[in-house]
């Protein structure tokens, strides 16, 4: 297994180790918000474990996918709303 | 072991939803039968919610021991796939992260789908920076940073010690620990627990990972604020209020039993947890569950709960009746530990007219007060049909409106419509082949 996975998320590539979720590289690239709500409202995750939703984000051109049970995988192409 | 994730068919004679304490205990017991045995689970790895992680950065001896077992036994993991309907008894269909459908033949079923965090809404409580207690724990598991991060942990029971030593662990700045309950209740609950030595062993531990992290009691958040992120916290303790400045807010009002492919499933639901008999079995023959989802009981209750029902779904009744003793003394455990942290009354006023409620469709609470019945808050303003199809907000509604979750209809988690089209039986066909 690489030392580390390297993947893009808004454009700005990011490397994290091996088993990071998206959710994590996320943060890591300095992204605050997740996903824009409904009404605009930025959001970021809230439950950790796949049910919220809110950690949602475009992986690959696949929207709604949640980063926060999505292990990075080498050249991913993470999308968030803003 | 295989973990494939692509289209195909699974056979197997005990099916286990979940592989979590409950899911690993059932699946280790239903294989001394040779039964074959597999688990599927939304996670990318085994262990649940309170052992992730655990296979690839080990750290409790007693996961370790049970994910060594159930590797060494040869069960099916199938990780990354959620169960979205069951088109025909004994046949469920899962969709996988990459949007393939998963066909799921099985004989007997054990739910052991666990427990998710309640939820309260406060105002701001949807600020980035505010996560679940469990979910930040969770973030942080999957390498969210956190070392020099300022964290308030608040909210009720137990997790929030265990959240607070974890992050404190990695390196967090645990500000303080604000628990709803009162001083008098956890005091009394402290008295009671030597029936549990073990259970006393962990509290010394944790208080020792905790030392100089104040553990306020009788203390809760009333609102979080911050431009576009969390920034401080407000805290109430008496009639005392006072803010904190910090960096993520970790906030649970204790667990919920996920009961939704239960009720999908036709097993009975009795106050808020799926129904069983003494060996685990739901109403519906052949069904069992183990675990939070019969009620919140924790870890030694799970992994008691998880063999019954392995032993029971693989006709070993006698193995399952001679845990039946154990499963009686963690059950009072799990009973104190339940009347302990019951919500007060004084968190019902926490939201305001504006707070949003429903994070999905972004309802706020005055939309829904006046609404009869969640039924009419869907109709009227779509409250709860959101991706979370109401497991955030209905367990903060049935608190603060009273109003019982409603019945499930498939897809029991949102899929892609490719998947709804789905032909399990020209797919089974294809397996013939295989």
């Amino acid at each position: 297994m690489p030392d580390v996975v390297t993947l893009s998320v808004n454009g700005r590539t990011v490397s994290v180790e091996p088993g990071c979720t998206v959710a994590a590289a996320i943060a890591r690239a300095g992204a605050v918000a997740f996903r824009r709500s409904v009404a605009g409202e930025p959001r970021a995750p809230l439950c950790g474990m796949g049910i919220c939703f809110e950690c949602r984000v475009t992986i690959d051109e696949q929207p709604y996918a949640r980063s926060c049970q999505i292990v990075c995988r080498e050249g991913m192409d993470v999308r968030t709303d803003d | 072991m295989c973990e494939r994730m692509t289209d195909r068919v699974s056979s197997c004679d005990v099916l286990i939803i979940g592989g979590g304490p409950a899911g690993l205990a059932a699946a280790v017991a239903a294989r001394a039968s040779a039964a074959r045995v597999a688990i599927v689970d939304d996670n990318p790895g085994l262990g649940g919610q309170i052992w992730r992680g655990e296979e690839r950065t080990p750290t409790t001896p007693e996961a370790t021991e049970w994910l060594r077992r159930v590797r060494a036994a040869g069960v099916e993991f199938i990780s990354g796939a959620r169960i979205y309907d069951q088109p025909a008894d004994g046949l469920l269909l899962a969709e996988t992260d990459g949007g393939g459908v998963i066909a799921l033949d099985y004989g007997k079923l054990i739910l052991a789908a666990g427990a998710r965090e309640r939820f309260l809404p406060f105002p701001g409580w949807t600020l980035p920076g505010v996560a679940g207690a469990g979910g930040l724990q969770a973030l942080v598991k999957g390498g969210l940073p956190i070392e020099g991060r300022r964290v308030v942990v608040a909210g009720t029971g137990p997790l929030l010690l265990a959240v607070a030593a974890y992050l404190r662990k990695r390196g967090a700045r645990v500000l303080l620990i604000a628990e709803q309950a009162p001083r008098e209740k956890l005091l009394a609950f402290g008295l009671g627990l030597w029936r549990s030595p073990g259970k006393i062993l962990q509290a010394i531990g944790l208080k020792r990972q905790l030392a100089g992290v104040p553990l306020r009691m009788g203390c809760w958040p009333v609102a979080a604020g911050g431009d576009d992120r969390l920034q401080r916290v407000r805290l109430r303790q008496g009639d005392r209020a006072w803010d904190v400045e910090c960096d993520y807010l970790a906030c649970g009002f204790h667990l919920l039993p996920n009961t939704e492919l239960a009720v999908h499933l036709g097993c009975a639901v009795r106050d808020g947890a799926v129904q069983v008999d003494e060996l685990q079995q739901t109403t519906r023959p052949g069904i069992y569950c183990a675990g939070e989802s019969t009620g919140i009981g924790g870890l030694d209750v799970s992994l008691i709960e998880g063999q019954i029902a392995g032993f029971a779904a693989t006709d070993q009744p006698g193995k399952a009746r001679a845990l039946f003793a154990e499963h009686a003394r963690q059950q009072r455990f799990a009973d104190l530990l339940n009347q302990t942290f019951v919500l007060r009354e004084e968190l019902r006023s926490l939201p305001t007219a504006n707070t949003l409620v429903c994070r999905c469709e972004d309802i706020s609470f005055a939309r829904l007060r006046d609404q009869p019945s969640w039924r009419a808050a869907k109709l009227h303003t779509r409250c709860g049909m959101g991706p979370c199809q109401g497991r955030i907000c209905g367990g903060a509604i049935e608190f603060l409106l009273g109003w019982p979750a409603e019945s499930v209809r498939p897809p029991v988690f949102p899929v892609k419509v490719g998947s709804l089209l789905f032909d399990h039986g020209e797919r089974r066909g294809e397996d013939a082949t295989r």
